[in-house]
């Protein structure tokens, strides 16, 4: 039978893979080079293509063109259960029939592999499970039956793990504490684990790269500060995190700094962190990055007056702001309360300031709110 | 005045409590009384009858508490009885190999034919059970294209035949009970997660083991409830050997009938009834209690 453990090795390759059902394009003739050994995430929201990504490369989905590798074999075709695979299935998918010791053993004995009970009880090990072995899924807790899953998967040392929304049906706290303990047995194992989710604070937390994907198609891959700090379209912009987007036209660029005219003020924008095509660009800054002060108070960097706060809500940590702007946009601003001053209040005129190298640019011609709608927290 | 309204509200509370403590009863009322007419006092009549003996005249029976009445009936149709068993285990089995395909592809392969399919499955159901038998003693008999089509073709001499047969018995059972066993099948195989397969075959399982391994086990209370659908009826049944059968064929039913209504010897009839009921009961306890069906969700 196959042993994973010998088998085809490296990164995974997806070349120009398309899925479609019908008339629907799934996956958009997608590429995407996953490193070996790396935690990777795709990230986006329901009905992006990210599942069926996933399913392709278990085997599970057949693509309709373009194929998939593991280092130097090709599995674009290869039968489910002789990929160098494993999956992490959302819901967990236990056989309810079996104990949690032969669930984990039930890989290791369709391969036939020697030392079952040996293997097992480290799998059990490295998820903290050892004395439930006897037991039956439905006798497990949600967060039990998730360390189950993970390690009915890990114990075959595939060359990929595959994690379907695995956090999805667990609760807020319990999420938190696997989030963290995910990390800590992919760097344990050093397995490469591709994770599915919607979840933008999950991916941030656990991968070391993530890939956003939209409509079949990856709209930015990269580390989560970079994807944060530096969007390249709005809909990464305001799916990952919130954000300011501001139109304006570029007067200058002559400079490390482009000079952007929005609404009759000029702004600084570092031409590194510009992604606009021509001079029509959306001015981004993220909510947390703007000081807010009364209006007629002295300000540097990036300055925007003539704000007035149409809704102001504490939340402890930090003061949430609407500010409503000249020519009618709503800006969000996040104030640290940690100034002693008291938070100001609605009504009040307030000017805008934050520190140019901040500040990113996007091409103009896109939707303001893309992403928006499909942010996990409005969900 | 507050005082008073507070003390009606209370003792209409308590009589409202203790209505709500005799409703469990009076929803069960209707079939408590339905079970006592129709199972208890026909139990204890059959149980009663059972140790009787021969009075004054055909028919009459006084009791004696002749338990050697048991003894009696079991020795004279030892060969009935277990050929019985033999015929409903044969019908159950022949069920189950016929049923576990059909009631597979139904609830996986069907598509959008799944409620069609199904519908046509409790078709049968439309016809009385005696028609589709006797209708079976013409689709086997001399003049029907199962034995023209045997003759033809040379698998069956000139002298051949078909009804009259301990196959022309085990296969009417087959065919009559059939439905009970497809049934079950398909609602348990049907409430397997697919995801379940494709965790099967992720985890290095073909298509073979994950169907030994995985598809077999989750649809052991289906196998459960519709062996013992198929195997109960059929055990106690006479009508398919009496019409399809011989006198080398006869069951237990037969001869329970022939001695109610032809001999008029109700002890051993009532005997006769009581052995096979217990026997099944025993027979039905060990299975389900050796098939451990109530750990599965």
């Amino acid at each position: 039978m196959v042993d994973a453990s010998s088998s085809a090795h490296g990164d995974l390759i997806l070349k120009n893979l398309t899925k479609t059902f019908g008339e629907f394009v799934a996956v958009d003739d997608l590429d995407l080079v996953i490193p070996e050994g790396s935690f990777f995430a795709l990230l986006g929201p329901s009905g992006c293509g990210k599942t069926t990504t996933l399913r392709m490369v278990a085997g599970l989905e057949e693509p309709t063109s373009g194929t998939i590798f593991i280092g130097k074999s090709e599995i674009t075709y290869e039968k489910p259960y002789k990929r160098p695979v494993n999956t992490v299935f959302q819901n967990y998918a236990l056989f309810p029939h079996l104990s949690i010791y032969e669930n984990i053993a039930f890989g290791l004995r369709r391969r036939g592999v020697k030392d079952v009970d040996d293997q097992v009880q480290k799998a059990l090990d490295l998820v903290e499970l050892t004395h439930l072995a006897s037991r039956k899924p439905n006798q497990l807790s949600g967060g039990q039956q998730q360390r189950i899953a993970l390690a009915r998967a890990i114990v075959n040392r595939p060359a990929l793990l595959l994690l379907d929304e695995p956090l999805g049906a667990l609760d807020l706290k319990l999420r938190r504490a696997m989030q963290i303990e995910l990390k800590w047995i992919q760097t344990e194992v050093g397995i490469t684990f591709v994770h599915v989710t919607h979840d933008q604070e999950e991916a941030m937390t656990m991968a070391d790269t993530i890939a956003v994907m939209n409509e079949g198609k990856i709209e930015q891959m990269g580390s989560p500060a970079d994807l944060y700090d530096n969007p390249q379209t709005s809909f990464v912009a305001n799916f990952l995190g919130q954000s300011n987007l501001i139109k304006g036209s570029i007067v200058d660029s002559s400079g490390e700094s482009a000079v952007v005219d929005v609404f009759g003020t000029k702004i600084g924008l570092p031409v590194l962190r510009n992604h606009a095509h021509d001079s029509s660009v959306l001015v981004g800054i993220r909510p947390e990055k703007i000081r807010i002060a009364p209006a007629g108070t002295q300000m540097n960097g990036n300055i925007l007056e003539g704000g007035v706060i149409s809704d102001a809500s504490y939340i402890g940590v930090s003061t949430q702001y609407q500010v409503e702007m000249p020519w009618g946009q709503e800006l969000m601003v996040f104030e640290q309360n940690d100034d002693g001053t008291p938070p100001l209040s609605k009504g009040d005129s307030v000017v805008l300031s934050w520190s140019p190298i901040f500040t990113f640019g996007l091409a103009g011609d896109q939707d303001v709110n893309a992403g928006s709608e499909a942010h996990p927290e409005s969900e | 005045m507050s005082t008073a309204l507070l003390h009606t509200g209370t003792h209409e509370n308590q009589t409202s409590l203790a209505k709500k403590k005799l409703l469990p009863y009076w929803l069960l009322a209707p079939g408590i009384i339905w079970l006592t007419i129709f199972f208890l006092v026909p139990i204890y009549q059959l149980i009663s009858t059972s140790t009787q003996t021969q009075g004054y005249g055909i028919g009459t029976y006084v009791q004696t508490y002749r338990f050697a009445n048991f003894m009696d009936a079991i020795t004279s149709s030892k060969a009935q009885l277990f050929r019985s068993f033999e015929y409903a285990f044969l019908a159950t089995c022949f069920a189950l190999i016929i049923s576990y395909p059909l009631a597979y592809a139904v609830a996986f392969k069907s598509g959008r034919w799944k409620n069609t399919l199904l519908v046509l499955i409790v078709a049968p159901f439309f016809c009385s059970f005696l028609l589709r038998t006797v209708a079976w003693e013409q689709i086997l008999g001399e003049q029907g294209f199962v034995i023209k089509t045997l003759r033809f073709l040379h698998i069956m001499g000139a002298q051949g035949h078909l009804t009259a047969t301990p196959f022309a018995v085990v296969a009417g059972l087959t065919y009559n009970f059939l439905p009970f066993m497809t049934l079950p099948l398909y609602a348990s195989l049907e409430r397997i997660d697919i995801r379940m397969m494709e965790a099967s075959g992720d985890l290095y399982a073909n298509a073979l083991t994950t169907f030994r391994r995985v598809t077999v086990p989750l649809s052991m209370p289906g196998v459960v409830a519709g062996t013992l659908l198929t195997f109960i009826p059929a055990a106690g049944d006479y009508i398919n050997a009496e019409l399809l059968g011989n006198p080398g064929t006869k069951m237990i039913g037969n001869v329970i009938e022939a001695r109610y209504l032809a001999i008029v010897d109700y002890p051993g009839a009532a005997a006769l009834s009581l052995i096979l009921m217990v026997t099944i009961l025993i027979l039905v306890m060990a299975y389900v209690k050796r098939a451990g069906t109530d750990e599965l969700v």
